[in-house]
This record gives C-alpha cells, structure tokens and sequence, in this order.
C-alpha cells in the first residue's frame, strides 16, 4: 500500500468565484462565478464590454481580479506562492487579434515556449511544433512568417501554439470575430476536432449556431454580472431571462 | 580675377589640396575610431536602460528619465567644455578623446534610450499577454518577443539620431582633438585658404555616407515576410 493516497480528481478543471475587477472607476466584473467540469465546453457571451475577455484574462491572471477566487486544477492561481510562470504551461490561450509573434516563423512561433518554458531540446520542439501544425492543417506554413499568412491561418496557427504546451484547457477570447466568414469554418472545425479529443475549453464567442452544436454549457454575462446560464438548448431555446431574450433577439437579426 | 575663379582659389585651391591632404586625411582615422566608439557605446547604453526601464523599478525608473532629459537637453559643446575645462579643477583630469567620447556617447545614450523606449511601448500589449499566456516569464518575454520588435521600431530615428550627433565629432577641434576638422582648422590658418574646410566636409560626407547606406541595409533586414 502507498503511504499517501492519490489526490481525488477535482470536480472542476477550472472554479472561478466571485471574481471582481475593476479598471479605474469602472467595474468590468462584479462578481462572477465559472465553473468548468473537465472535459467540457463553455460558451460566453454577451454584449461587448460585458466582461467576457476580463474574465478570460483574470483565468490565467493576466489580469489580478480585485476579489474572488481561480482555481485551476486544484491550484489557487491567485495565492502569491503559486509560480504563475509554471500554472500558465497548464492554460492555452487564443486571442481575437491572434497575437502571433511577427519577427518569428511559424515553427519558431510554438517552439519558443516549448524551448523556453518546458527546456525542450531544440529537435523535440521542431517534432512537437510540427506535429501541433498537422492537428491544424498547415504543415506546409512552418517556415512561413505570420505577415505572409491569412487570417485564418494565423488564427489556426495561434491554436496550435496555445496547445503546444500540452495544456489542460483552452480559453479563447472571441477567435473567429477577427476573420472573414469563409475563414470561420476552418478555425471552427479545428476547435471541434480538439473537442473531440477531450480538451477542457472556454470560449467567449458571438459564434451562437456552433455553440448551439457543440457548447456543453452557456454563460450570458451582461454588464459584469452572469445574468443566464445553462445547457445550450436551455438558453438559445428557453432563456428565462428578459435580458437574455432581447440579447439574443439582437443577434438574430 | 573673376568671381568664379576668386571662388575656385578660396575653396577648391588645388595647391593647397596638396599641400596640407595627407595631414587633413589623418584625421579621418581619429574620426572613425572616435565615432565608433560614440556609436557603439550610446546605442548599447541607450538600450540597456530602456531594457531596465521595462523592469518597473520606481526609483531606478527615476533616475533614468533625470539622466535622459538633462542629456538630452544640454548642447553638446557645453558638456565637453565642462568636462574638459571644468573638471580639472575638482581634480578629474581626461584626456580629449575621452572627454569627445563620453560626451557624445552620454547624448547619443539619452536619445536612444527615448528611442528604444518608445519602441517597448508600441510592441501591441498583445504580444505581452500571447507570450505570458505561454508561461514565458517577464524577461524571457522582454528578450525574445518584445525586444527584437521595439528594435526594429527604432532603427530608422536611432540611425537618424547617432548620425547626427557623430557629426558632433567636429567639436573635438574645440578641445584639440586631432580629427579632421581639427587639422582643416591648422591647415586653414596655416595657409589662410578656405580650400581646408571643403576638404573636411568632403571627408565627412565620405565617413558617413557608408552609415547611412547600412543603416537602410538593416532597416530592409526587417522586413519580416512582408511583401
């Protein structure tokens, strides 16, 4: 028998409590809760300014909240011991604007966390990177540098880099808002494909009809609070609030 | 004698060309090492305190602005005159060349400074949250991502800059530097012709121009995959 028993598998992959932030005078969140089962995916929406891509920045403290609680994976993220450096390897994220680094190529792009952050040699970074660009269908682009890329591509190269690292979950913050229509599809394919392979997601997204397919659960977040949430056919569907009503009303049109 | 020959003899007088070129011609070594060093320690200077600005420290953020502006705004002249006439009376005696050098290096190290710092703050905060997303610490960030992008930003003022305040060079006449204005100055007074002085500019323009060509060489260097 082991002297120590193994640690039971927390409920949530990620538990956000009563989280407050304000920028200046002006409070962006007043308090709200996210709880994510492993495995799953959440949706966020709301209007802009509802604090959605705060939300999703205080979940690996890119942003301090001003209260509350994140606990990724059993890991208070907010506790001053934590090594914040070394609990971000555990959480990818993709950004609206991609944020690909433009004096790097593609591979370089993915390898320098590998190389710096997880010490990987030089040729397992190469074999990983490339193998993260395969899952998004762009081998091909590796030595290609972002300027010379599509929207598309550098979105789906984006995720690629944020899953490099092997992370737990993924948060997204509005990924396909930047892009031409033609181009969702191919990021929106790649997201359900990591679904498929059990990848904890957050994303914040006014992409309703895929939320409807694929989202696990759904959170309308308007004016920093959490107004509505539940299973995808409960809020597209039955929504229970007036403001929930109207939002979506708005977005139909 | 008509206008244009008057002209001719003052500046363009190939006697005296002759006569005092080789010794003008020294100069030119004294200038492009001088220069070098101006160029070389500035820059670097200049980007280690942006680099250390960007760590946030309150007080050391201090004095580097107070450094930077006091640089910035005193005239050339006035700080090589201090050092080299003012100093020997608090007991610090330097010698020309190294008073030509950290004057025009302490400029060019302000600007640049301003330079490089302007181009930490224009890197997108994007770039700072894709790469802290990554786990990368605030250095390893600073180094491989930020950096090489605020570089690039700065390139063209920076050259614009260090070519400008190498001209300085010419100040060291002032204070007996050996370098080519300098000697232009003796052969002028010496041979009571212009023609020195045309030859010192012609060098100068001779000395530079090979800066200007590789500062546009570096600025097409980073242009990264762009069409």
């Amino acid at each position: 028998m082991t002297a120590d028993a193994a640690a039971p598998k927390p409920r949530y992959q990620l538990e956000a409590r009563g989280v407050r932030k304000s920028f200046g005078a002006t409070e962006v969140l007043k308090g709200v809760d996210l709880l994510v089962e492993p495995g799953s995916l959440v949706f966020l929406i709301g209007p802009s300014g509802s604090g959605k891509s705060t939300l999703l920045r205080c979940c690996n403290r890119l942003e301090e909240p001003d209260a509350g609680s994140i606990i990724m994976d059993g890991v208070d993220l907010l506790s001053p011991r934590t090594d914040i450096n070394a609990a971000r390897r555990q959480i990818g994220m993709v950004f609206q604007s991609f944020n690909l680094y433009p004096h790097l190529t593609v591979l370089k792009n993915i390898t320098l966390a590998l190389r710096k952050v997880a010490g990987m040699s030089a040729a397992d970074a190469n074999a990983r990177a490339m193998a993260m660009l395969e899952l998004v269908g762009l081998p091909d682009k590796a030595i290609s540098y972002p300027a010379q890329l599509s929207g598309g591509q550098q979105q789906r190269i984006g995720i690629a880099r944020a899953l490099a690292l092997d992370p737990k979950i993924i948060l997204m913050d509005e990924p396909t808002s930047a892009l031409d229509p033609e181009l969702v599809g191919g990021v929106l394919a790649v997201v359900k494909d990591l679904r498929a392979r059990g990848i904890t997601m957050v994303i914040a997204s006014h992409e309703m009809n895929f939320a409807r397919e694929a989202a696990d659960k759904v959170l309308f977040l308007d004016g920093g609070f959490v107004v509505e949430q539940g299973s995808a056919e409960e809020i597209f569907s039955r929504p229970r609030q007036e403001r929930t009503r109207r939002f979506l009303a708005q977005i139909k049109h | 004698m008509s206008n244009w020959d008057r002209f001719i003899f003052t500046f363009f007088n190939v006697e005296i060309a002759t006569k005092y070129g080789w010794d003008i011609l020294q100069g030119v070594a004294v200038t492009l090492l001088a220069g070098l060093a101006v160029v070389i320690t500035g820059i670097v200077v200049g980007f280690g305190l942006a680099a250390l600005r960007a760590a946030g420290w309150k007080s050391v953020n201090f004095l580097i602005i107070v450094f930077v502006d006091i640089f910035r705004s005193l005239p050339p002249l006035a700080i090589i005159l201090v050092l080299y006439f003012g100093f020997p009376n608090i007991g610090i005696v330097l010698p020309s060349l190294v008073v030509l050098w950290v004057s025009l290096g302490a400029v060019l190290a302000s600007f640049a400074e301003e330079i490089f710092w302007a181009g930490i703050t224009s890197v997108p905060k994007g770039q700072w949250l894709a790469a802290r997303s990554t786990g990368l610490t605030f250095a390893q960030t600073l180094r491989h991502v930020i950096l090489p992008q605020a570089v690039r930003l700065g390139i063209p003022p920076l050259t614009n800059r260090a070519i400008a305040i190498t001209k300085n060079l010419a100040l060291g006449s002032a204070i007996g530097v050996n370098e080519i204005l300098g000697r232009a100055n003796s052969a002028l007074s010496m041979s009571a012709n212009a023609t020195p002085l045309t030859m010192a500019a012609l060098l100068y323009v001779v000395v530079f121009i090979p800066l200007v060509i590789a500062s546009r060489a570096l600025e097409r260097n980073y242009h990264w995959g762009e069409r």
